[in-house]
């Protein structure tokens, strides 16, 4: 006891300063989302005052008669990560299974590294490489937008996967080939239902990524506000008009960009939220089995 | 591409402010120590700040540049940003002078924080009509076969109204691909202005930083975006400032101006827009569509907008020697930045309007 120094109140003073700043630290995150949604709220009043709920279903937007309908532009939004999730899925579905359950061990390091490095690449060069490689051939579009934003969720999705796939039990695995499956049986029986919920969030958050991707979209969108099926007409999405036009905004086109990103903050968030959820659900359900 | 970086800099123009006052006193107590006897309130370094227009930013960049040199004392900075963002600077007093464009609009003058303002022309430039068709290295526009290939109505380079101002040239069957700014653009602006005022009525999507372009069209950032569509795209046809579209090595069109004469665009035939129109009195005024036999009709004008009041007299010295400067001196540089002069008239008016700075 003499010659050793008593740490427990030390301890327990830097226990509570450390709970201290966490607890703060936490705060302060909630505080500045907060602090962003009341202040974006507020400055989209104006338009919302102006138009009323034509704000979101009115379709025309005009500088010069002052209507701001934000439909175009959401429904660019939505169309164009629909697009990417589409193409994305397939491929890094692919990839994930492939590492985890294919791939030789001495390529499994490189593979993740090479796709997570695809994540690093800033979006503008993607934006840029689809203005100067993507455009000439497929116009700036819906197609070209979802296919540069496929690029950049492919990463997220696919390492998100693979964690979860990762996660299906050995015994699941060999005791579906005991059973005789070959390798694609194995897959389909053992590690897709482990993983669907996993998998589905992983989706979702690929998703919510894609929908708030703006200087990529802006590039390759085509900035034309309409509503169209056809993917090779050129068309808008939120963050891409927000980006486009706040320079030469007037005060209530301002107010109307500030409603878009007020739109958009609330539809990732969702996004996001059930995303989340989803992963969670699966991960205790993969735990408790 | 500025206006994105437009979003980050008026979050950080915030942040300046509130430095800047600080430091604005520190100035004023320096003044008051040192030389509140002295009537040249120009001693000292003084450091005068601007944003806006990227239309003029070139032309500012050349003649900060020069200017710096011999007034050491006076340190100048423009950031760009859009003329949208430089009339939301001065209105809040975030700098000392604004470029822009266009006036200020009716509803946005209450919120000017500083009092009255004056309007400065500074400089004139042209917008080309470029385009990319085989076989067509001259080619004659009127501005109602220019308004209704914008809008989608003319589809065809061997359309008939096409082919009568260009009898002598061979015009493909091909499709014509319009080119036009996905940002928010003065040049948009100027653009549609023209075609809106010279057509007779064939535009008919009106005017302002963005129209709702037919659904077909290509959207570029920037002028050079637009430029590098046209240059890429066989067909394509868009509008592309001089300079722009002289890097990028364009073909532009002959342009049919209000005395019927097809002008190409150059630095004299945008000065000479700027002879044949109306000025207002406060020195406002729209430079397309202009009279006169030599003019350039789709011709755009940057001003510079100050504080009529200066606050801090030595800025406000410093001000109008960079001003003075501006109007005098720096206009030999423009048609070497393919913008053009003011012409003579509008010089003069516009350096009598300084008196007017307190």
């Amino acid at each position: 006891m003499t010659g050793k120094p008593d740490l427990r109140g030390k301890g327990q003073l830097a226990d509570k300063a450390f709970g201290g700043l966490a607890v703060g630290a936490a705060a302060l995150v909630l505080l500045i989302l907060a602090l962003i949604a009341v202040t974006m709220t507020n400055r989209a009043r104006p338009v919302l005052g102006h138009m009323g709920l034509d704000f979101f279903t009115s379709s025309t937007w005009s500088e010069h008669d002052n209507i701001f309908g934000a439909l175009p532009f959401i429904w660019g939004t939505v169309y164009t990560a629909v697009i990417a999730v589409t193409l994305a899925v397939p491929v890094s579905l692919g990839v994930a299974l492939f590492i985890t359950q294919i791939a030789p061990v001495w390529l499994k390091r490189p593979l993740v590294y090479l796709i997570d490095l695809l994540a690093v690449v800033p979006s503008v060069v993607f934006g840029l490489w689809g203005v100067l490689m993507l455009a000439p051939h497929l116009n700036r579009s819906f197609l070209t937008a979802g296919i540069i934003l496929a690029i950049m969720i492919v990463p997220i999705i696919t390492s998100l996967a693979r964690e979860v796939i990762e996660t299906t039990a050995q015994a699941d695995k060999e005791a579906a080939y005991a059973l005789g499956a070959t390798r694609w049986e194995m897959i389909m029986a053992a590690v897709i239902p482990h993983s669907k919920g996993g998998l589905v969030g992983a989706v979702m958050l690929g998703l919510g990524r894609a929908m708030g991707e703006t200087i990529a979209a802006a590039l390759v969108i085509g900035s034309s506000a309409q509503i169209a099926l056809s993917p090779f007409k050129s068309g808008d999405s939120m963050p891409a008009v927000i980006a486009n036009q706040w320079g030469e905004a007037s005060d209530l086109q301002k107010s109307a960009l500030i409603g878009l990103a007020v739109t958009l903050f609330v539809m990732t968030i969702v996004v996001n939220l059930i995303a989340n959820r989803i992963v969670q659900r699966s991960m205790q359900k993969s735990r408790g089995a | 591409m500025k206006t994105w970086i437009a979003i980050l800099a008026s979050s950080t123009a915030l942040f300046a402010a509130s430095c800047k006052k600080g430091d604005d006193a520190g100035n004023a107590k320096m003044t008051e120590g040192k030389g509140a006897a002295k009537a040249e309130p120009t001693t000292g370094p003084v450091s005068l700040s601007a944003s806006g227009s990227t239309f003029q930013k070139a032309f500012q960049e050349v003649a900060m540049d020069s200017f710096m040199k011999s007034h050491p004392d006076i340190k100048l900075t423009y950031g760009g940003g859009g003329s949208g963002k430089g009339r939301q600077d001065l209105a809040d007093m975030v700098v000392d002078f604004a470029g822009s464009d266009s006036k200020f609009k009716d509803e946005d003058k209450a919120k000017i924080k500083g009092g009255d303002i004056l309007y400065f022309p500074v400089v004139l430039g042209a917008v080309t009509v470029s385009y990319n068709v085989d076989g067509a290295d001259k080619l004659n526009l009127s501005p109602d076969t220019l308004a209704k290939i914008f809008q989608g109505d003319i589809t065809k380079w061997n359309d008939p109204a096409i082919v009568a101002d260009n009898k002598d040239a061979k015009l493909p069957a091909d499709a014509i691909v319009v080119a036009h700014r996905a940002d928010g653009s003065g040049t948009t602006d100027i653009f549609t202005k023209y075609l809106d005022a010279a057509s007779g009525g064939a535009w008919k999507l009106k005017s302002g930083s963005t129209v709702d372009w037919p659904k077909n069209t290509q959207a570029g950032q920037g002028n050079g975006g637009v430029a590098q569509i046209v240059s890429s795209t066989k067909g394509a046809i868009g509008y592309v400032d001089l300079s722009d579209a002289k890097a990028a090595k364009l073909h532009y069109a002959n342009i049919k101006n209000k005395n019927g004469k097809f002008i190409e665009p150059t630095s004299e035939s945008t000065s000479a827009a700027g002879e044949g129109i109306d000025v207002k009195d406060d020195l406002t005024f729209s430079a397309v569509d202009a009279k006169g036999d030599a003019a350039y009709p789709i011709a755009g004008q940057s001003w510079i907008i100050v504080y009529a009041k200066q606050a801090d007299p030595k800025k406000g010295a410093a001000l109008k020697q960079y001003l003075t400067y501006l109007l005098g001196d720096a206009q030999k540089d423009l048609p070497g930045l393919d913008f053009a002069p003011l012409p003579k008239s509008l010089q003069d008016k516009a350096v009598a309007q300084l008196a007017k700075i307190q």
